[in-house]
């Protein structure tokens, strides 16, 4: 018990690394993955290919490798940046390419005909996926999302165990000072569970307000 | 229809001549800044002096391709272990969660959803550091939990998908709920969810790479020891260049299985319902006299 309120600076530094990292990298994952979604939908054909491979190499990379590749690979490759901002670079690519296709599925949901009837309306493009299109598909893609988020936020001890600061990685110190391991990672686990019950929580409040109704 | 896009969106219409022009600007602007990037990329890697024969000397050592091959046989060996497991846990757990003895079910539930909340690395390390037990078992384990705990609710979810009248059937044949389940729901769960089963063994395959940083001898573990050693010039990106395309392609070829499984499936007339012709009026049973 006291392994918390002795280490309380500690445990905070780590919880708030946690959630730098996931808030960081959900903004990229976000913005990449709507960029590779409208990507993977356009009438042009390369477009599509590059979101294609985008997804489909991602998809299939073990996350450690690509935390490997971008933590250690890429500072050989004349790259110097803060580690943090790495462990970003890789969480936000690696989830980037699950938020795609969650949103191009929610694109699909939407039907044809709601497309049609908006250019027989005489509505541009950027006006029927603007005002037509997306809001449908927001609606229908918020619980995958959030899923998706949650998996970004566990995600993240691997950032720990490639020292950055980060909860799962205040083990260690407090390993050396010889508190007890069990207690240890018992507040770790209640620091995550905090984390991706927030935003499973959010992710409720949303569907509620605008998901749809089945 | 040979320029349209591959399935109908709500996007836009199929292309007409003009837009059809526009689109090839658009293409080949396009197809030039990607290029530009990849020939942007691969100047930086001949400007870091990544190919030099230095770097890429150590592949050509039988010690080291050994040393790969080891590291492979360790993550398929883990995976292997890990898969197995995870889908005997899952097996238990759906049928804990299914169960009609409620203190059964509620144990069952708190086991899953807390082992699917977890980060499967924070399960890993308390198991090796805490537990002390060895990176293999200990690797092994940390992936059972977490993926015996969502293959319990693909499984359930499979169950409970089987239409109501097999089970109504079932029991009305006089068959027990140990029956039931085992020779009428599983089989035809199993066989409905058998995709959605491969794609989770994609994640057990690509989460064997946790091991690497519980210094499981895994495929990473080796690429690391060759990546830092200081004779052949820290060769990190020819590492991550041979071993990436392996890990990916190991994980593409389960991925695809996957898909394969589920468009056979779309295809068989076995998944389908069977089709009984209706009574006619004036017979008792469909054939009947």
């Amino acid at each position: 018990m006291d392994v918390l309120t002795d280490n309380f600076s500690l445990y905070g530094e780590g919880f708030l690394g946690t959630v730098e990292l996931t808030v960081y990298s959900s903004a990229l994952a976000l913005a990449l993955g709507f960029v590779m979604a409208s990507f993977r939908v356009a009438p042009v054909g390369s477009l599509r290919v590059l979101g294609t491979v985008w997804v489909t190499v991602l998809r299939n990379t073990p996350l450690t490798l690509l935390f490997f590749a971008v933590l250690l690979g890429l500072p050989r490759f004349g790259l110097v940046l803060p580690f943090q901002l790495f462990a970003v670079l890789a969480l936000g690519c690696y989830t980037s390419a699950f938020i795609c296709e969650v949103l191009r599925s929610g694109i699909n949901t939407v039907p044809t005909g709601q497309g049609e009837a908006a250019r027989t309306l005489g509505m541009s493009f950027g006006q029927t996926l603007g005002n037509v299109v997306l809001p449908q598909a927001f609606r229908s893609v918020i619980p995958p999302i959030g899923s998706t988020l949650i998996a970004l936020a566990k995600n993240s001890a691997i950032a720990g165990a490639f020292s950055v600061t980060e909860l799962l990685g205040t083990y260690r110190t407090l390993n050396e000072l010889g508190y007890s391991i069990i207690w240890t990672f018992i507040w770790i686990a209640v620091g995550y569970l905090i984390i991706t019950l927030t935003i499973s929580a959010l992710f409720h409040v949303m569907e509620k307000r605008w998901g749809v109704a089945r | 229809m040979t320029h349209s896009a591959p399935t109908p969106t709500a996007l836009y219409d199929i292309p007409g001549p003009q837009a059809r022009k526009r689109h090839l600007v658009y293409g080949i602007v396009s197809t030039a800044l990607i290029l530009a990037l990849v020939g942007w990329i691969v100047y930086l890697l001949f400007d870091t002096d990544q190919f030099t024969a230095e770097k890429w000397r150590p592949f050509q050592y039988k010690g080291i391709q050994e040393l790969l091959l080891r590291g492979l046989g360790n993550t398929l060996k883990a995976f292997a272990y890990a898969a197995v497991l995870s889908l005997a846990l899952g097996a238990v757990l759906a049928v804990g969660r299914l169960s009609v003895h409620r203190p059964v079910r509620w144990v069952s539930t708190l086991l899953v959803e807390f082992f699917r909340a977890m980060p499967v690395l924070v399960m890993i390390f308390f198991i090796f550091v805490a537990l002390k037990v060895q990176a293999l078992p200990a690797l092994v384990a940390g992936l059972t939990l977490y993926n015996g705990s969502v293959l319990a609710e693909v499984f359930r979810t499979g169950i409970n998908s089987v239409d109501r009248g097999q089970r109504e059937a079932a029991y009305a044949l006089g068959m027990r709920k140990t029956q039931v389940t085992t020779f009428v729901l599983a089989p035809q769960a199993v066989r409905a969810m058998l995709p959605t089963i491969i794609s989770q063994l994609v994640v057990a395959l690509k989460d064997t790479s946790l091991g690497y940083l519980i210094t499981y001898e895994e495929f990473l573990h080796a690429g690391k020891l060759i990546a830092s050693n200081l004779d052949y010039g820290l060769p990190f990106i020819p590492v991550v260049m041979v071993i990436s395309p392996i890990y990916i392609g190991l994980c593409m070829l389960l991925s695809w299985f996957a898909t394969w499984v589920a468009r056979r499936q779309r295809r068989s007339p076995k998944t389908e319902a069977v089709g009984v012709a209706p009574a006619e009026p004036g017979k008792l049973l469909p054939g009947g006299q």
